[in-house]
């Protein structure tokens, strides 16, 4: 399974904010096991799509040097839900970064409507820290692949006037 | 320049956002560790609202000295840390309670070094 969960970035302003957007599709197949009959996008992974914004968006502060990894979640609340055929913004503030780690504050909305929100903290380790091999990569580490994210839309760097030419 | 009380109430007020426990329970001498079980990865959530509610900065390892009794430090023996390990604490750390972990000095109890009154005159040095 790709460990995607946003679909694209729509605002990047480096060291400060970023905006995101999930798209929640019924062809996902996770859907039709939350809930049987009554789909609706899993609170976890809405934490995992906040976690990827406000991560990349640490991550390049520092140009991708270190691996940015969840660490905690202070704060969550959920407010509404979002099913099949909205489109989650993620919107996420840097609050803080240094040289061990960093914090982000990150909403996510339904167009006016206020899903969820949350504060994440995030910890820096080197590649070659030992705790490192401890972790399950695929779940918890902003690999390079993820930033894969960063490039969706941009054909030839512009994915608009590409269409439009 | 803050007041003690004003320092305590707004680290109060961090600790109770940072570790998710209740203001009563943040009292001058609890420990972060036993007492409001604070793990690893908290206290860098709460240095992180320090400088933000504080509007200071603290550069890494001031509030929380980091490998000071692994045991390569040559600071720890026996299960205890050394004098030099002692003095070295005091150096480091002028804003912990030293002379009382220097009574018993068990590698196993420095955690007890780190208390909200800690924290707090760690604050109000940062204040001047």
């Amino acid at each position: 399974m790709r460990w995607y969960w946003v679909d694209k970035f729509i605002e990047f302003n480096s060291g400060v904010s970023a905006r995101a957007v999930k798209n929640v599709s019924l062809s996902e197949e996770h859907m039709h096991d939350h809930f049987p009959g009554f789909p609706v996008m899993p609170a976890s992974l809405m934490i995992e799509g906040m976690a990827q914004t406000g991560g990349i968006l640490l991550g390049e502060k520092n140009d991708f040097v270190y691996n940015v990894i969840l660490a905690k979640v202070p704060k969550v609340e959920f407010h509404s839900l979002a099913c099949p055929g909205d489109q989650l913004i993620y919107s996420a503030t840097l609050e803080n970064a240094s040289e061990e780690g960093g914090s982000v504050k990150v909403t996510a909305t339904v167009e006016d409507r206020l899903v969820a929100e949350a504060e994440i903290v995030f910890v820096h380790l080197s590649s070659d820290d030992p705790q490192l091999s401890r972790i399950d990569q695929k779940n918890f580490v902003f690999r390079m692949n993820l930033l894969d994210i960063l490039n969706v839309g941009k054909i030839d760097g512009d994915a608009e006037s590409s269409a439009t030419a | 320049m803050a007041s003690s009380e004003e320092i305590f109430e707004k680290v109060q007020e961090t600790l109770v956002d940072a570790l998710g426990v209740d203001d009563d329970e943040v009292t001058s001498e609890a420990t972060l560790i036993d007492d409001l079980g604070a793990e690893s990865i908290d206290f860098l959530d709460i240095v992180f609202r320090l400088e933000k509610n504080f509007d200071i900065k603290i550069p890494r390892g001031e509030l929380f000295p980091e490998n000071l009794a692994n045991a390569d430090s040559g600071f720890v023996a026996d299960g205890k840390v050394t004098e030099d390990g002692i003095a070295q604490l005091r150096e480091k750390m002028p804003h912990a309670d030293v002379d009382k972990f220097a009574e018993d000095p068990q590698v196993s109890k420095m955690s007890d070094m780190f208390t909200v009154d800690m924290i707090c005159k760690f604050t109000a040095s940062r204040l001047g």
